[in-house]
């Protein structure tokens, strides 16, 4: 099967699980078991070829121009670890159906452990380095997921955040690491990254590099200093512990020491970390485990201390060490998984892992009882298991390695690890299994269905058959070995075998295991040497670490960003000059190449009328019908300015839109209060002004900087007015720019403008239909109202007068193409139009003669315009190519006929909806606000009357 | 003339900013409306200054004015349109809601205050 395919499937088969929830728990657990079951028989299929000592790959380009490609390789390290994952994991999906209860959703859980296994296995079959760091974020963010599972237990969710936090940090050092390395080798290809030993180590930049990647193996396979996560993670239901802690997740660390070590490893450096991180860490989780009462935490500590222990064979940096790794992590995931599973089935029979509450389970859970027994005395080191070979072969190693200049230290050590592995490994059998029965359980424990117990037990069939024949093993770990070594040293000739004579590794296994004994019959007194010893808490010491970084970063953010606008407003104004002047000054200036024009007087005009309006707002602000009237002024002088110079559409809209947004201001101040007292103080003032002061100079300073000098290259304008006519069948170029040239900016905007205005929609109806409401209803206007509330005059005028109007709209958006105009302008101009009538002859009469609601219509604008962009696909042109012809209809002149005035329409259309749906939004508040509205127009305001009249028919 | 537009958009801009940075709501919407003027101006003006050369094609005439920052601008309008309108909303909501068309939000720590508030 194809190495994309055994990598796909647990992805895709991920979706399964949860859309096959409702069919029940069965079929849950089946079609995750038979998805895993596909992708390892996939992952056999290729065993031949393997075994053949063939490298099976599989390629797909993705970013080349990064190095970044879709490429699979398996080898024997690959394939042994997917055998592992895929292999386990089959186990554990078996397991886990009859572990989970009728509360958890299991379709939430295989969903996630599918995801974390296709993770798992892109890592170990990854051929290039940034591929394999996608991975193996993924197998973090999975395992954040698998770990926190219960939700509903704070452990959980603490140990799954804690574990994302030190993986993920190891992650992001990994990133830097492999960076480093792909660009030391010129290649993001780990087949070839692996052929360039002599390069990589030669490579200045190769210890910062080895220091990344073993942050992120150390964090991922918690090694000492990031050994504590591991056992907070253990508040994960037991099968994610068993896949995850056993297996496969924190052999990821592993599996890329052992995917690196023919580059990285054999130099001094890899040599003293490594193996002094793989020491420290197994003899410290060996002595935490011992005093550990949870079966689990008991657990994880000895996963800790075992994976110290093929990290320091790892370090070690020979073929014979890099062997035995290999073989333990065989060996380890075989017991250890079985290990988890019995504690799973303690716990699950007996609902208690404490093991002061256990023992005398011997007699009522037999089955439990062998599996646990054989699977620990092999963790022991107690020959004909499979453990006690590994161990020897690991007590052989540490008998020639030596560290920092003493011979005895990695021995001795290693013989005292194994002391208190042996020692906690009788501790988990006695003190659970053996002694009396109690009669204090919290649950009546027996034997689980074999649901529970096959999946361990096959496991323990293993331990045992490679324990007694180890030949049957031994092809295979030399296989796997040999890839692990590739071409920097030979596989060694050593035979895998029970007995290898009196060799010192026999007399430190039999010490320790003597050891052990004598260390579980004076366990209680150690135990109180133990509990009064203070030690540092790691949960602490992580836990206080992140508060100190929370709050150091509230501090900062806190100071910059508290909640107030002002302050927002004055340092972004601040930065944008600072950081403009500093463009500005590092920058390159040419003199000033354009001669300026003359002042004319009405320019001049025009100008004063601008200045003045702008200043009379600052100090006259607090008027806010006053400055609004400014406000207006300046608009107005902006549009002059327009025409000025030489851009007739923009003066249109400009002046258009100067009508609608005044009378959105208007409907505002409705509600707000008129005026605006005096708050700040006088140095707040100066302050302010002084930033404004400094803005006002700066783009005064860039846009006179602008205005003197030429452009430095030939403006695009010149494509724009060369092709108008002969391209875009248009003479305005600035309406053929909008709808042809860059109509896909312009779709884009009458969709940002519908948004805009049904954001408005929305918010108005969340306002009416809260607690805001009553208020409105109850409100008295802070001024009297007009007696009439729709003039004669005005309503006459306005109905007159808005045929004529909706002709002008109608013959600007005709002849935008050619003249000024345009559907932007047409449809505010219609939008003013309407406006109108709704002011003069009130809401209820207008939208009662509102046949179109204005959503339609701005959704009948995007839907024209863009129906009209995909009209072009017919014709097999890229979307919103535009074309015209010219057609002549006697007895008219000859007109012209475009796909742009189509797409002009949806423009038209958009702009028209949404304003009016803005507007009519705000009057809507309003009208709330004084309920006696009147059907009908050129009323009169029935409150000033004193006789309470019937609503008059007159008016109609 | 270039002095005259290059002086409107910077009084303009001073303007601006100065209401933007009120401490209520109505001020700072007039204050980004005047900003929104001077924006739109700076880009209309990056086509640079020309009297009597609209960009519309005439035979016989040579000389057109830059229409790309004018269709840019065009846009610009109606889109400040938009958005002033949700600033506007959401201001009056924020108003009617509490009563209150303060634009900062009520400072817990005094030790961070910035003293402006009375």
């Amino acid at each position: 099967m194809s190495l994309f395919l055994i990598v796909a499937l647990p992805f895709f088969g991920a979706l399964l699980p949860g859309l096959m929830n409702s069919a029940g728990r069965q079929a849950c657990a089946g079609i995750t078991f038979t998805v895993s079951l596909a992708a390892f028989i996939g992952l056999l299929t290729n065993l031949p070829a393997v075994l053949a000592g063939d490298l099976v790959t599989a390629r797909v380009d993705w970013i080349p121009s990064l190095g970044m490609n879709f490429t699979l390789m398996l080898d024997g390290l690959g394939f042994f670890f997917a055998l592992l994952i895929l292999g386990i994991g089959l186990l554990i999906i078996a397991y886990a159906r009859s572990y989970l209860s009728r509360d958890d959703n299991m379709g939430e859980f295989f969903t996630y452990l599918l995801l974390f296994q296709g993770a798992m296995v892109g890592i170990v079959l990854s051929d290039n380095i940034l591929l394999l760091l996608v991975f193996w974020e993924l197998t973090s963010l999975s395992s954040f997921l698998l770990i926190g599972y219960w939700k509903h237990l704070p452990e959980g969710r603490q140990g799954a955040r804690m574990a994302l936090t030190v993986t993920g940090m190891g992650g992001l050092a990994m990133i830097g690491g492999m960076l480093i390395l792909g660009q030391i080798a010129g290649s993001y290809d780990l087949s070839v990254i692996l052929q360039n030993r002599e390069l990589i180590q030669a490579d200045p930049l190769y210890v910062p590099a080895l220091l990344l990647i073993l942050l992120g193996c150390f964090t991922k396979s918690a090694q000492f200093p990031f050994h504590f996560w591991l056992p907070h993670a253990m508040a994960a239901p037991t099968p994610v512990s068993a896949y995850l802690h056993s297996a496969t997740m924190v052999k990821a660390g592993i599996f890329l020491m052992a995917r690196m070590w023919p580059v990285l490893s054999g130099t001094p450096e890899w040599f003293v970390i490594v193996t002094t991180a793989g020491l420290i860490t197994m003899v410290l989780g060996a002595i935490i485990a011992l005093f550990k009462h949870d079966l689990k935490a008991l657990l994880a500590f000895s996963t800790v201390s075992h994976l110290g222990l093929i990290t320091m064979l790892l370090g070690t940096g020979t073929a014979f060490g890099a062997m035995a790794a290999m073989f333990h992590i065989l060996n380890h995931a075989t017991f250890k998984a079985a290990l988890f599973m019995s504690a799973g089935i303690v716990d699950h029979e007996t609902h208690t892992r404490d093991i002061r509450r256990l023992g005398g389970l011997r007699h009522l859970m037999p089955i439990t009882f062998i599996i646990a027994t054989l699977a620990a005395l092999s963790m022991a080191g107690i020959p004909l298991l499979n453990g006690f070979l590994s161990k020897e072969m690991m007590l052989e190693e540490a008998n020639h390695t030596v560290l920092f200049g003493a011979p005895w230290l990695v021995p001795a050590l290693a013989t005292f690890g194994s002391l208190f592995s042996a020692a906690y490994c009788f501790r988990l059998i006695g003190h659970t299994f053996l002694g009396p029965v109690r009669d204090d359980y919290p649950a009546k424990p027996h034997d689980p269905g074999a649901g529970m117990w096959l999946p361990p037990a096959i496991l323990v069939v293993l331990v045992v058959m490679i324990g007694v024949a180890p030949f049957l093993a031994e092809p295979f770990v030399k296989m796997v070995t040999a890839s692990v070594l590739g071409d920097t040293a030979e596989v060694p000739k050593a035979y895998f075998k029970i007995w290898h004579g009196l060799v010192p590794a026999l007399f430190m296994s039999v010490i320790a295991v003597v050891g052990g004994l004598l260390m579980l019959a004076i366990f209680n007194p150690a135990l109180r040497m133990w509990d009064t010893t203070p030690r540092p808490e790691a949960k602490t010491i992580f836990e206080a670490l992140i508060a100190a970084i929370v709050a150091l970063s509230q501090r900062f953010i806190h100071g910059l960003h508290n909640g107030a606008f002002t302050r927002y407003g004055a340092i972004m104004a601040v930065t944008v000059i600072v950081a403009g002047f500093y463009a500005w000054s590092t920058g390159t200036v040419g003199p000033a190449s354009r001669e300026m024009q003359p002042v004319t007087p009405v320019a001049f005009a025009g100008w004063v009328m601008l200045v003045a309006a702008t200043i009379g707002m600052v100090f006259l602000h607090r008027n806010r019908l006053m400055s609004l009237i400014l406000i207006g002024i300046a608009g107005l002088m902006v549009s002059v300015g327009f025409v000025y110079f030489s851009a007739p559409d923009l003066a249109m809209t400009q002046i258009t839109v100067e009508v609608v947004t005044i009378i959105l201001l208007l409907l505002a101040l409705n509600f707000l209060p008129n005026h605006t007292p005096i708050e700040s103080t006088a140095m707040r003032r100066t302050r302010d002004t002084a930033i404004a002061l400094a803005g006002g100079l700066a783009t005064m300073g860039m846009a006179w900087h602008f205005l003197v000098r030429d452009a430095i290259a030939t403006p695009i304008s010149e494509f724009h007015l060369a092709n108008s006519y002969k391209g875009g069948g248009g003479t305005n170029v600035v309406n053929v720019i909008l709808v042809d040239f860059r109509g896909f900016d312009t779709y884009g905007e009458i969709i940002v403008l519908g948004i805009a205005a049904l954001l408005i929609y929305a918010l108005t109806e969340t306002l009416l239909s809260g607690p805001v409401r009553a208020r409105l209803l109850n409100r008295k206007p802070d001024q009297p109202r007009a007696g009439d509330m729709h003039p004669t005059m005005m309503v006459v005028l306005t109905r007159v007068i808005m045929p004529v109007v909706l002709m002008v709209g109608f013959y600007i958006f005709l002849r935008g193409h050619n003249e000024p105009g345009g559907g932007f302008i047409a449809g505010l101009v219609v939008s003013i139009a309407v406006v109108m009538q709704y002011m003069a002859s009130g809401f209820s009469w207008a939208s009662a003669r509102l046949r179109y609601p204005y959503h339609g219509v701005i959704g009948a604008g995007v839907l024209i315009a863009g129906l009209t962009g995909i009209g072009s696909w017919f014709v097999s042109k890229p979307f919103l190519t535009s074309d015209f012809t010219y057609v002549r209809i006697p007895p008219f002149e000859k007109f012209e006929l475009a796909t742009a005035a189509l797409f002009d329409l949806g423009v038209f259309l958009a702009v028209v909806g949404a304003v009016m749906l803005s507007l009519e939004s705000f009057s809507r508040l309003a009208r709330r606000a004084h309920v006696p509205d009147t059907e009908h127009p050129m009323d009169i305001d029935p409150s000033r009357d004193d006789p309470p009249t019937t609503p008059a028919q007159e008016g109609v | 003339m270039e002095l005259l537009v290059a002086s409107a958009i910077g009084i303009l801009t001073a303007g601006g900013i100065y209401l933007m940075l009120r401490l209520r709501t109505f001020p700072v919407i007039l204050g980004i409306s005047l900003l929104t003027y001077a924006v739109n101006v700076f880009l209309f003006a990056s086509g640079r200054l020309s009297v009597g050369a609209p960009p519309i094609l005439r035979d016989g005439v040579e000389v057109y004015t830059d229409p790309l920052p004018q269709a840019l601008v065009l846009t610009a309008i109606v889109i400040s349109f938009g958005m002033t309108a949700v600033v506007v909303m959401i201001a009056l909501g924020a108003y009617l809601g509490s009563d209150d068309d303060h634009v900062d939000d009520a400072i817990d720590e005094p030790s961070t205050g910035t003293g402006d508030a009375t």
